[in-house]
């Protein structure tokens, strides 16, 4: 039955180049990790991985795990050091655990990452691959998202307080940039508080700086696609 | 915007008097508002990645990561650089190139999946087999690569290109059908005869399903991709020799979607299922483990 063309683009369809033998197994786990590095702002120093699922049954023959903890320290889908990640990783101090873990009602290329700096903070992520090396980001830090990787991520970290939020969304309407995705989250009153949020198209240069000067603002991420795919 | 449907395109591009492959690169050019030149150098980095892959490992043995399989592309290699091939210099070739490119992707080096890894080897090794035979420029293999991506698009938006959606059918079918439309194309055929060409390609494989032994990308993934590779030679020439299918190509895709549809879960993936549930299927599965 004739549909609409779908959005295929020419190298959706000859691509992704990816360190096979996967796009889902492989490349999209790789980019799974490397979208975690990048969300830790810093190196990883110690990583749990809990695989689920699919992950869990074939990691070893498909490399998913050579996938995610290559990601993690910053390689990407396409880069065949990908094969030596956990040379790499003992090189680099890196000490890595995969557990398989039923986490219930998700995707079945579902992983949940444990890691901490080298610097000693915590970070937690949960995603999928949902084929042709693409990604879903469900799970920031115990906050629910849904990021896609395909658009660029702006994750802050702020004191609680009134008027912060407003500040960082009156950067980003001066700037133009449109919001499509946003979730704030504390532990406790008063204390820090994260937003994550997806943005739309092409961000103006300046932005970071303009974010970082927002008042109680502690910490500002922005990651743009390139930065992690 | 035109719809997802093959018989359109060649009314189309019979009456503008274009290519699929100019149609492809057009198309790319306007929706993302880039270079023609950039979007062609962009897919010379995908030939790259092709070549490299169809040749690593002919040239020595290379064994998948699992160690499940690998050497078979050098063995072949070996074979019929003796002149032992019945196929004959351009169909072992291209077999020998698609094994390379598939046991390439199984030991974790770089392909380019096209349109998924698992079918991998398959359109790189006709299109670069095809250019070997006629000495063709590295232009019109790239111009190739651009029909390819044009059939595969059609597939994509009709039906699926997924194993788990739609079996080997819609991955290792879909590929052969892209190889054969391009190779179609490359030696001066029309649209018309480039949706024949994938038409019986796919055709030839209706009903195929996905049954990877220990769930990887392997058993018997490697040698599919083999014979697609073959398979659409043979279906690129019969077209250009005037051979029709007598189901259009856009009957075939639907037909490929419904069939995958019916296939149950074990076949479609999933490692439940035919190869992957024989005996030895299921030795190796827990060798693996």
């Amino acid at each position: 039955m004739a549909t609409d063309m779908k959005q295929y683009g020419v190298f959706d369809i000859i691509g992704p180049i990816m360190v096979g033998p996967s796009s889902s197994h492989t490349a999209g786990a790789a980019r799974l990790g490397l979208v975690a590095r990048r969300l830790c702002g810093e190196p990883v120093e110690k990583a749990v991985f809990y695989m689920h699922g699919s992950f869990a049954e074939t990691y070893a023959g498909h490399g998913t795990d050579k996938a995610l903890l290559a990601g993690i320290q910053g390689i990407r889908y396409d880069d065949e050091r990908l094969k030596q990640a956990y040379e790499l990783a003992e090189q680099a101090g890196l000490c890595a655990e995969f557990v398989p873990k039923d986490l219930g009602k998700v995707h079945p290329n579902t992983v949940r990452m444990e890691l901490t700096t080298k610097s000693g903070r915590n970070f937690t992520m949960t995603g999928c691959s949902i084929g042709g090396g693409s990604v879903c980001i469900t799970e920031l830090n115990g906050v629910e998202v849904t990021f896609s990787g395909e658009r660029p991520i702006l994750a802050t970290r702020h004191t609680d307080e009134p008027g912060v939020i407003a500040g960082i969304t009156a950067i980003l309407y001066a700037y133009r940039v449109n919001i499509g995705n946003m979730q704030v989250h504390r532990s406790d009153e008063g204390k820090d508080a994260r937003m994550y949020m997806e943005l739309d198209g092409d961000l103006p240069g300046g932005l970071k700086d303009a974010l970082e000067r927002v008042y109680g603002v502690k910490q500002i991420l922005l990651l743009h696609p390139g930065d992690i795919s | 915007m035109m719809l997802a449907k093959a018989e359109e395109w060649i009314l189309y591009l019979e009456k503008e008097k274009k290519t699929l492959w100019q149609y492809a690169l057009e198309r790319e050019a306007e929706s993302g508002k880039r270079d023609r030149d950039e979007i062609r150098a962009q897919m010379e980095q995908a030939l790259a990645v092709m070549e490299r892959s169809s040749q690593t490992a002919r040239k020595e043995p290379v064994r998948s990561v699992s160690g499940l399989t690998g050497g078979n592309a050098w063995k072949y290699e070996n074979y019929r650089q003796c002149g032992n091939s019945i196929l004959g210099e351009i169909p072992s070739l291209a077999a020998a190139m698609a094994l390379s490119c598939s046991e390439i992707n199984a030991s974790m080096q770089c392909i380019v999946a096209c349109p998924t890894a698992g079918s991998c080897g398959i359109v790189p090794a006709a299109v670069l087999a095809c250019g070997k035979a006629r000495e063709l420029s590295r232009e019109i293999l790239i111009n190739g690569l651009f029909t390819a991506s044009a059939v595969g698009m059609l597939i994509g938006s009709r039906a699926t290109l997924a194993g788990a959606e739609g079996g080997c059918q819609a991955e290792c079918g879909s590929a052969a059908a892209m190889a054969a439309a391009a190779v179609v194309e490359m030696l001066g055929g029309t649209p018309r005869m480039a949706f024949h060409g994938a038409a019986m390609a796919l055709k030839s494989v209706l009903g195929l399903t996905c049954d990877p032994v220990a769930g990887l990308v392997e058993i018997p993934c490697i040698k599919r991709n083999a014979s697609g590779a073959v398979n659409a030679l043979l279906c690129a020439d019969l077209a250009l020799a005037g051979v029709e299918s007598y189901i259009p190509f856009d009957e075939v895709v639907d037909a490929m979607y419904a069939v995958g549809k019916a296939m149950p879960m074990s076949l479609r993936e999933t490692a439940k299922g035919g190869l992957a549930v024989t005996p030895t299927g299921l030795r190796m599965r827990d060798e693996i483990r």
